[in-house]
Order: C-alpha cells, then structure tokens, then sequence
C-alpha cells in the first residue's frame, strides 16, 4: 500500500515545497508538475528546493490556462511519470499546490487500505445533474472552445453564439457518456493505467482538447470505462461559492477545518501560517478512522451564503443596497398602527402602555416632532426625533427603528395630520396590522375654537387625506393586516371592536377601557360642514342630535366600560 | 469586473459619458500641474514593485494621529506609505522623515485649491500606484473590514483580484467620546479607540446616484447633531480607499467618488464583494483647536459658507454621546450591525 501524489503547481512555491516534503517525509512519491509560464528563475529555486528529497521529482512542463486542455496534459504526464517510476505506488491522489493534507498520512494510507479496489472521483452525468454552477454545462462538449476565456472574452463568447446559431454539435466519442465533476480525484493504479493506456486514446485526447474545461471531465468521463468500483466523491474538501469560484481558507477558519475531517482542503491562503503550522507540524499521531465530513463545512458555508443573499428582514443597511424592499420582508417586526383612536378615546396611549407589554409611540410621523415612546428626543440606535431627518426618507426611518428594537413589539398612532408618505409601505407590510376609525379626526377640529371658516379647509384637507389612505387600505395588493370602521360603525359597539384590536395584540383578561371623548356637539358641528358645502363622509351618518348618539354613548360617559 | 459593474449600474446617455470622461481627463491634467507644486523630501520609492501595498495620505498637523496610523496600516500590510505634508508645523514631517517605510512631499501651496489634496495625490498615484493596490486614508481613517485581524490588505486583494473586482469600499464611521468633545486629552502612543469607543449604530441612510453609479450614505453623529435641519448637506460617509490603480484612473472628489464611474459599484450586494469601515477619529481632543484654525484658514469643504456654523457647534464642544450610543467592540459587532459586509469572501 503505497499513495503517490501528483500535485500541479503554478504558484506559491514556499508552501507547495512545504506540502511536497510533507507527503515525502511520510514516505509517499511526490511528481510535480510546474506550469510552464512560471518564470525559469523562479522554477530552478523552486526545485533546487526539493533537491534534497529523493522521493520528489519534476515532470514535463505544459502552460496551464483555466479551463483549457493545458490541465489534462499536466495531469497525463505526472500520472505517466508516477507510475513508471514507483512500482509500488496502489493509489495515486491528485491536488494543487495550495491543498493542504488535514489528517496525518496514516489516516488516508488506512482508510484506503481498508477500501484497495476504490476509486474516489466525483462524476456525474450532465444530463442528470445541475453539476455546474453557472455557466456551460452539456454545451461544454458539443461545442468547441479553442479560444481562452480569460485572455480572449469576446472570442470566446462570439464563437460560442457563432457555433449555436449555426447549430454546430460535436459527437461525442462512441462508447464513452459525458460525465462531470471536481477536478482533485484519488485512482487506483490499475484503473488510471487502463485510462492512460486507453487504445482510443489519441482520438479521445482529440475530442477533449475541444471540450470546455476538460479537467473537470476527462477523467470522471474515462474511469466510467475502467473503474470496477467507483466511489463519486473527491477526498479534498473543495468549496465553491455560488458563482463557482473556490473558496479560499484563511487562519481564521482553522476550527472548522479540523472538524471537517477530510484528508485535504483546498485551497488555503499561503500566508495562512497558522493552518500550515496546525497542519503539517508535529502533531499528536492517532489513530483515526472518522468518516471524512464535508457537510459540517456545507452547513457553515450554506447558513452564511443563505444570509448573503437573502439578507436580514427589515435590515436596509447599504450592505443591502439595492435590495430597497429585501426578499425576505419589509420590516423587522410585526407592529400595530392606530388611527384616530387617540382622538376617539381620551388618553389612548398611556392606557395602551399599561394594558398591553407593546412599546406605544404617539404620532411616530407628527409633523412637528416624532413622538417616541415616553417622548425621548434620542432612541435606540441613535435614532433622533427630529422631523427634518426622518422625513428625508421616511421609509428607511421606520424599517430602522423596527430593525433597531426587533426584539419589541412597536405600537404607534397614525392621523391624516401626520406626515403621509409612509403609508404605502405600511400598506405592503406583512408585518403591519392597521386599524382605522375613519373621521375621528373630526372630534379634535369640534372642540376647537377656530374660526369656522380655518376649521372647514382643514376639515376637507384632512377628509381628502383619510380617503386617500383609506383607498390604498383597500387596495387588491394590500399585505398588511387592516381593519377599518367608520366612526359611526364604530360606536355600534366600541367594546367589541377595541377588544378586537386587543387580541391581536396579544392582550388577553378583560381590562378596564379607556374614556371616549364627548361627542357633545358633534352631529352639529358635521352639520354645519355640511351646510358650509363641506361634506364630511368618512365618518359614517350622525344624526344632529340624534337619539341614536345618547342611546349608545351617553349613558356610559365618562365611565369605564368592562369588556367581557 | 467592468462587465460586472455595467451589469449592475444604469446605463448613461453617450453625452453624459462623454462629459464624464472630459471630466476625468480634466482631473488628470490638474494632478499632473499640481505635481509641479511638490517638493520631495524623502524618496524610497525604488523598493516598490508589483506585489507592494502602498498608502496615500495628505496630512497637516497630524502628530498625535501618526504613531496608531502607522502602526495598524503596517499591521495590515502595507508595504509603503507616500505622504504628502501640507505644512505641518506639529512636528509631523520630522516625525515622518524617522520612518524607514515612507515616502515624503512637502508643499505649502493652499489644500483647498489642490481640490483637498486629491490633486496632489492622483499625480503620486499616477506615477507610482499604476498597476498596484493602492490605499487612500487620511490619517483619522483606520480601514477595518471583516476579519482583518486574521487576514491581511494582501489576503483582501488577493481575493478581489481573483474576482477580477480591482476596488473596494468602505464606509466611515464616526467615533466619538462621551462627554464633551476635547474633553478627554488623549496620549500619544495609545489607541484613539480608548476614548473614541462610541458610534451611532443605525440612521444611516442612503440613495443612489446615477451619474457616478454609486450609492451615497448619510447620517451618523455629524447629521444627527450638527446637520439635523439641513440633512441633505451632512458629510457623505461612502468611500472607495482601495483601489488597484490604473492609468487613467481619478478620485472626483476626495475618495468618495472615482472615475472611470464602474468604479464606484462598490457597495452593490449584487457584485457580493466584501466592504469596510473606516473608523472615523476625527473627534480627538484636538478637535477643537483644529476646528478653530480650519475656521480661520476656510480650506475645508467646497462650499464654506455652510460650514461655518458647523464650525462654531463644534468649538462649543458638544456632547455628542447619547444613551443610544454603541460602545464600539470589533469587527463582528459591525458586521453584525450590517455596517460592513463580508460578501462572498469565505
């Protein structure tokens, strides 16, 4: 049982020497293969290195490009240098010269002893499984691709366009079904001999030198043909983003490499001194036969990717933008708004306070100052009641105090005086649960001793502005929880209809409500509206001094009334 | 990366374009005049070579702020700093002529009209910087992003280069003391970070700009306090410090805006690149006799007029701690915050 090693080189040279006397120490046969663009000066330092190291030898040079057939070659030579030159070598494992061993070499040489016929290389077909993320998939082999797509995009892409408008296929070789996968793999000898010594080979090496990033499929292709016994995983952890681009670990990430149990990572940051120190220092040999288990990294990995690109409800810092409503929610926090409550019941907000564990604000969007809770001018992150600031964008104003205190349930009071721009974003908000009494706002403009002719243009300035909402409350596409009486359904039966509210509020017992305000006067002040021109109509009918108003409310004035 | 940024920033008219690249062409021709107005002091530019990180910096009476400022850019690997000294009278060139590891200019030609020193350094960043990552921090920024402790500016730009990303964004924050500004005398070889512990957490707001493609960010303590009436003229707080340098390349106006415009798409969740936080020690105890002179000598901020009351708050050291103040803790903490972002950097 002997594993040799065949590791591609294109940079870092300190930390592949390091790697390579690593495994030759352990008595495993080390072939390099040096890109052939590495300078010369820096390829005879590199190997004067090794020079020392007997098991360590240098192959045939070819230049590398990413996704070219430059990989394959490399890999061809190392492998036929490997085995003519170590008869004993069973296994042979491929990685890059920035994989770094995890486990000590006794571990991998007993974990493939145990399984002497295995051959560990993940392939799939392409017709069956998404393998790829991004990019080509089958089109990698029924196109071609002579042209790099690093150094000549254009090319590349027009001639990719070219091929398909013309609908340009190669066959693919007989006998052979495409398959995919990670480039690092582990063979038996006696299969990565068949395949090296495959009597199609010029014609398949033909074909490949064609196809779009072959590393990735010509061997998970070929061991279809000559592997007795395939195992479809690759024993070197290798990450990939979303995007397809190799994870880089850096020191930081050394915890989670060690729980990860796989013999090799890739790729690792060569100045991540700690990990080449945890890794291929002196340590504690024992005896360990773990399961290799990349999924505890996957699930770090995937938790983190999730939050990337899903962001955090109701969180619209610029790490978000432009995600201005996020994928995930609007806001932060469910929370309740009341309009024209606080005019229909006297002193609505310290009862709310007391009965419900709620933070209640007055009018959050009053448009002289905002009304915090307990009238802080300064709250939670910092957040200032000054009118200028949150009007200059109101809607990150209120995600950012939910977002800020998410852990409170926020309650706020909403009226046509208030500063309305908001109100679509309530309106669209899962989270939002909004209850109107509609024309409450009257009560306020009745006890007023304005001039009759200020009290009318502002009565109709407000009625507008409480239509306006209340038509975009009832809009098809309103998300957000909405109950809306008009005030004369609304002392129909105030009990009922505030306990309503209550229980979504999760105030449960029977407390004691809160006073109504007087309605002394009031059909007569709608009436004079009226008379004016004015017509009041979000408020329901209200007699002038009807028997219905005293039947419902006048008997109970100023007494609290109990709800059952 | 250009194909990356045009995907994700709005599109311009070819006229708007065209003014864009007069613009930077005009910008350059100005960096190249303003060259003529340097004296060099100290050159060590001969040990720069591709894979060197250098840091650009115009500074005028920063001595307290020097020891820190070298200390946590070497920390992250920077290789060199090139610094210009706007007629310092502190101390601060002596200072800088000990350090083995920078590069000295001298000028007493007016900050304001080398565009605040921007001109000045686009010729230094031209000459030297093409081709390699180059940093721009004044000396009250110190660039932190996610990880920094463990991963040097190489293992960022590195990374970045991988992506084929060739800029990085950071954010500025505010730090300020509690109690009264100026009140705490800070010593100088300790940490600003001792008594400049607080931000503001949240109320940041932002908006796109179309015609530089970027996003800008406004609030913190400065809107907060100083700005609450006219939030539209608070300090924007988005910068671009690092930025692997290209011929041709210009910042607009001091590192917040760049040309060529993909440049500026730092910020956008799409592009998934990391960003940072420049902790911002503008609110040292020197502040007030800083803001004393800047009065008088009127070379900061484009607009003066708008900042002298500015001015005159701050001399009348406010309290700018609040109980809603964070106390500033690390990185993750930020991160947490969603002031910085990690992005697909594993």
């Amino acid at each position: 049982m002997r594993i040799g090693i065949l590791m591609l080189v294109h940079t870092a040279f300190d930390r592949a020497a390091q790697v390579a006397q690593y495994w030759a120490a352990a008595g495993c046969p080390v072939v390099i293969h040096v890109d052939e663009k590495v300078p010369d000066h820096a390829f005879s330092r590199f190997q004067s290195a090794l020079s020392e190291v007997a098991q360590v030898s240098f192959c045939d040079r070819h230049a590398c490009e990413w996704g070219m057939w430059g990989i394959v070659a490399a890999t061809q030579s190392a492998a036929e240098q490997m085995l003519s030159q170590h008869d004993d070598v069973t296994h042979v494992y491929l990685m890059s010269g920035s994989c770094l061993p995890l486990r000590p070499v006794s571990d991998l040489k007993d974990y493939l002893a145990a399984r002497p016929e295995t051959d560990f290389i993940e392939s799939a077909t392409t017709a069956d499984v998404p393998w790829t993320v991004g990019g080509l998939s089958a089109e990698r082999f029924t196109l071609r691709f002579p042209f790099s797509w690093k150094k000549h995009r254009l090319l590349f892409d027009g001639y990719v366009r070219w091929q398909r408008r013309l609908g340009l296929r190669r066959r693919f070789p007989i006998g052979l079904k495409p398959h995919m996968g990670s480039q690092w793999w582990c063979l038996t000898r006696k299969t990565l001999s068949a395949v090296l010594t495959d009597p199609d080979r010029p014609a398949i090496d033909r074909y490949f030198k064609r196809v779009w990033i072959p590393d990735e499929s010509y061997f998970q292709t070929l061991v279809r043909r000559h592997s007795k016994e395939i195992e479809s995983r690759s024993l070197t952890l290798s990450k990939f983003d979303h995007q397809g681009r190799p994870h880089i670990f850096y020191e930081d990430h050394l915890s989670l490499l060690r729980r990860s149990d796989c013999f090799v990572a890739r790729k690792i940051w060569p100045q991540a001194e700690g990990l080449y120190q945890a890794f291929l220092g002196a340590r504690a040999e024992t005896a360990d036969h773990a399961q290799p288990n990349p999924g505890k990294i996957d699930r770090v990995f995937s938790h983190a990717m999730e939050r990337r690109l899903r962001g955090r409800a109701g969180l619209y810092m610029q790490s978000r933008f432009p995600y201005r409503q996020g994928q995930t929610g609007v806001t932060a926090a469910p929370y309740a708004v009341f309009q024209g409550f606080s005019d229909f019941y006297e002193g609505f907000e310290p009862w709310l306070t007391q009965v419900s564990d709620r933070v209640v604000h007055g009018h959050l969007f009053a448009s002289d100052r905002v009304e915090y809770a307990g009238r802080h001018s300064i709250t939670q992150g910092t957040m200032s009641d000054n009118v200028r600031i949150r009007d200059y964008d109101p809607e990150s104003f209120l995600t950012n105090l939910l977002w800020n205190s998410r852990d409170a349930r926020h309650c706020f009071q909403f009226s046509p005086r208030d500063e309305q721009p908001i109100a679509q974003l309530m309106a669209y908000d899962v989270n939002a649960q909004i209850s109107v009494i509609a024309g409450a706002w009257a009560l306020r403009l009745c006890r007023s001793d304005l001039d009759f002719k200020l009290l009318r243009k502002e009565a109709a300035r407000l009625q507008k502005r409480e239509a306006a909402f209340l038509s975009l409350l009832r809009s098809p596409w309103v998300k957000a929880r909405v109950r809306i009486w008009s005030m004369a359904d609304f002392i129909e039966a105030p009990q009922e209809n505030l306990r309503s509210c209550l229980t979504d509020l999760g105030v449960s017992g029977t407390p004691d409500l809160p006073d109504q305000t007087s309605l002394d006067g009031f059909g007569h002040f709608l009436q004079d509206l009226k008379n004016h021109g004015m017509h009041p109509y979000v408020m329901g009918d209200f007699p002038v001094e009807g028997e219905a108003l005293s039947r419902e409310v006048s008997p109970s004035l100023g007494k609290p009334y109990i709800v059952q | 990366m250009i194909d990356r940024a045009r995907l994700v920033q709005p599109r311009l008219s070819w006229p708007a374009r065209y003014l864009l690249r007069l613009k930077r062409k005009y910008l350059l021709w100005r960096a190249r005049k303003a060259a003529k107005q340097l004296t060099v002091l100290k050159d060590c530019t001969a040990a720069i070579n591709a894979s060197s990180l250098l840091c650009f910096a115009t500074m005028r009476n920063e001595r307290q702020r020097l020891p820190y400022y070298l200390e946590h850019y070497r920390r992250l690997g920077i290789t060199q700093f090139l610094i210009v000294d706007n007629d310092s009278d502190d101390g601060t060139r002596e200072y800088l002529l000990d350090q083995p590891d920078v590069s000295l200019w001298t000028t007493d030609a007016p900050y304001r009209s080398s565009r605040f020193g921007v001109d000045w350094l686009t010729g230094l960043q031209h000459r030297y910087g093409r081709g390699i990552w180059c940093l721009t921090a004044d000396a009250d920024e110190i660039l932190i992003y996610p990880e920094w402790q463990g991963r040097d500016l190489h293992a960022l730009t590195a990374w970045l280069d991988e992506q084929g990303q060739r800029a990085f964004g950071a954010m500025m924050l505010d730090m300020y003391p509690k109690g009264s500004l100026g009140g705490q005398p800070q010593a100088n070889a300790i940490t600003p970070f001792d008594t400049l512990r607080w931000f503001d957490a949240d109320t940041y707001t932002w908006d796109y700009k179309k015609r530089y493609g970027q996003i800008s960010i406004r609030g913190g303590p400065r809107k907060r306090v100083f700005f609450q009436d006219e939030p539209d003229h608070a300090p924007h707080l988005h910068k671009t410090p690092l930025v692997r340098w290209a011929r041709g390349d210009v910042y607009v106006s001091s590192t917040h805006t760049l040309l060529p415009r993909y440049l500026n798409a730092v910020f956008d969740a799409r592009l998934e690149c990391p960003t940072g936080v420049l902790l911002h020690t503008k609110f040292l105890d020197e502040i007030i006799a800083k803001s004393e002179e800047e009065k008088v000598r009127r070379q900061h901020f484009t607009y003066v007029e708008r900042y002298e009351r500015y001015y005159d708050e701050i001399i009348a050291a406010p309290d700018l701690w609040c109980d809603a103040s964070q106390r500033y803790a690390n990185a993750q903490q930020l991160e947490q915050l969603g002031l910085m972002r990690r992005g697909a950097w594993p």
